[in-house]
């Protein structure tokens, strides 16, 4: 029943021996009355077995998902939250995580840092998914953020952009409406957070933040899909950012990623008077939606929201715009009405091919210009 | 005198929507649906109490024949003042519209011949995919959503079919078929719960007999 690992040579020389369990104690007394030494090298094989088994499944998974991740499907939030640790994991001296708070129903919520090195160098925000339902925006987001990652080192303006900015990128930036449209409401829009006095749930997180908070833009009724909040910065999802931003201190440009409508936008939505940078804004956007229209043919409108949607108030680009982020955009992504929300999978790559020129164009243009 | 307006102006894509959405209940059919691809031209009259008219150039494709695109120009005239009124769409398409007989026959003999009704939900389903067989459903829909938002739309709206909830075929309708659906139509961002009646045959094309929304905020 001895399992000898190393077997007896010659007197005077140790025998390695693995003992079962329920031999221990007789082997024991009988080393012990026949005055035999003994040390115990291992106290528990098979616990040594267990993590060793662990590790290699681990890195079978990684190994596994670094060639097999779909990004030509829409995935959950815990499959999204995976494959954030394994781009980690497979680009560990350019992409970190980094937790910037908690949704309302306390989950994590989670940044993707892209950098090279420094400290607080000038940065570009990027976010996905702040509409639940806008299931391609957060598709896009993995896809492009894979993209940072690949590039680096082999794209001249991806090598350029990283090698003096950092990049932040939150993908899913309102997990529990994600969650939700998962679970129950494909069309759900706001967060989930409870409003008092009222049986509707959730506020419109783009329309949550201190830029011409509460105007006509926006509305005051709970049940309504653009309800505003209590007050500004009232969500959990909204705060997070704003905190890290001002924390940060060194942001250069925001871009916000939503659908649909195909269209490239820029402040103001809150009041029709021009911006100051509408010129500038203007010519980038004109550039940006050329060159994003020459792969697919695909055309998009562009111009300040105001003059392109509708007056919309309290939105992330223009409370970015009013605390000293010149480069605030926001994109509308595929398509135009015929699938809406629901956008077929297989259009998934190539509208994140798509709009990648476009997005590679204002962040040049960002690192170009510095102020 | 007409002002000319960008194209990318909101005002410009939402008399271009209606014009679309109208044309395609006007032209539409289970086997092509028509799409608005693009704005080439807008410009808006104000016509002292009558209303706001647009003149507009447009590009629409053929769906689900997507390479087939068609110019076509439309005025819009949203009448002024309180009494609710559809607005006035008048268009002319240049060149001929993909003959779909033959599909369209196809399609109504086999729901005719159904051992059971057609009974469908999610069309789109929450990746976006529509089973080919539903696709005649799906466009159906999607042109009989054309009458709702002609006849419901104001400058101040952008009218959108979501997705079908539900539909359930209804038998014995003598030559067309009556296919009522419950569906989300979309407006600036709210979803409307909407349902709608519709009858339709190859000859006499779509018409909406019935329809019913709910209040603009749907219930959480």
């Amino acid at each position: 029943q001895l399992d000898f690992w190393r077997h007896a040579t010659s007197p005077g020389h140790p025998v390695d021996l693995r003992v079962p369990f329920p031999s221990l104690q007789a082997v024991k007394v009988f080393l012990e009355s026949n005055n035999i030494s003994y040390s115990i090298m291992i106290e528990d094989v098979q616990e040594l077995l267990d993590e060793e088994k662990k590790t290699m499944m681990k890195s079978r998974r990684v190994e596994r998902s670094t060639s097999m991740f779909d990004f030509a499907s829409y995935h959950t939030l815990d499959e999204i939250y995976d494959w954030m640790d394994m781009l980690v994991d497979n680009h560990l001296s350019l992409v970190s995580k980094i937790q910037i708070g908690q949704s309302f129903e306390n989950r994590p919520l989670y940044v993707l840092k892209f950098s090279t090195g420094g400290s607080t160098r000038p940065a570009i925000w990027l976010d996905t998914g702040i509409h639940a339902r806008e299931w391609i925006t957060p598709a896009t987001g993995i896809w492009m953020a894979n993209k940072i990652a690949e590039e680096y080192g082999q794209d001249p303006s991806v090598t350029t952009i990283l090698d003096s900015m950092d990049i932040f990128f939150e993908i899913v930036t309102n997990p529990d409406g994600f969650a939700f449209t998962h679970n129950s409401d494909r069309l759900w829009r706001k967060t989930r957070s409870i409003n008092a006095g009222s049986h509707c749930i959730g506020v419109d997180p783009n329309r949550n933040w201190d830029a011409g908070f509460g105007g006509s833009g926006s509305s005051s009724n709970p049940c309504s899909e653009t309800y505003r909040g209590p007050y500004a910065h009232s969500e959990r999802e909204v705060k997070a950012i704003v905190d890290f931003i001002h924390g940060h201190g060194n942001i250069k440009s925001v871009i916000s990623i939503h659908s649909y409508s195909q269209m490239l936008l820029f402040p103001y939505g809150y009041k029709t008077a021009p911006a100051p940078d509408h010129q500038e804004l203007n010519e980038l956007a004109k550039k940006a939606v050329s060159d994003l229209a020459a792969l697919y043919g695909t055309k998009y409108t562009y111009g300040s929201v105001v003059d392109t949607i509708y007056m919309a108030d309290g939105t992330t680009i223009d409370w970015a715009y009013d605390n000293g982020v010149k480069y605030a955009f926001s994109f509308e992504l595929r398509d135009t009405g015929r699938y809406g929300f629901l956008l077929p999978s297989t259009q998934i790559i190539p509208t994140a091919a798509e709009t990648w020129p476009a997005l590679l164009d204002i962040m040049v243009h960002v690192l170009e210009h510095p102020y | 005198q007409a002002m000319e307006l960008s194209p990318s102006h909101f005002s410009a894509s939402r008399a271009a929507a209606l014009a679309a959405a109208y044309l395609c209940y006007r032209r539409g059919n289970p086997s092509r649906g028509l799409a608005l691809r693009g704005v080439r031209r807008a410009r808006r009259e104000d016509i002292t109490d009558v209303g706001h008219k647009y003149h507009l150039e447009l590009v629409l494709e053929d769906v689900p024949a997507k390479d087939m695109t068609l110019n076509c120009t439309a005025e819009v005239l949203y009448p002024l003042g309180s009494q609710k009124s559809a607005p006035d769409v008048q268009f002319t398409l240049e060149g001929e519209l993909r003959d779909t007989a033959e599909a369209d026959n196809a399609f109504y003999n086999q729901i005719k011949s159904l051992d059971q009704e057609l009974v469908a939900e999610d069309i789109p389903d929450s990746q976006g995919n529509v089973p080919p067989a539903l696709e005649p459903v799906h466009l159906l829909a999607w042109v009989a959503s054309g009458y709702l938002i002609w006849q419901n739309s104001t400058e101040n709206t952008k009218f959108q079919l979501a997705q079908v909830k539900r539909v359930k075929q209804v038998p014995g309708h003598g030559c067309s078929q009556l296919l009522p659906f419950s569906s989300s139509v979309f407006s600036l961002q709210e979803i409307i719960p909407w349902q709608m009646r519709v009858l339709w045959h190859p000859q006499h094309g779509v018409q909406v007999t019935e329809d019913r929304h709910q209040p603009q905020h749907r219930l959480q």
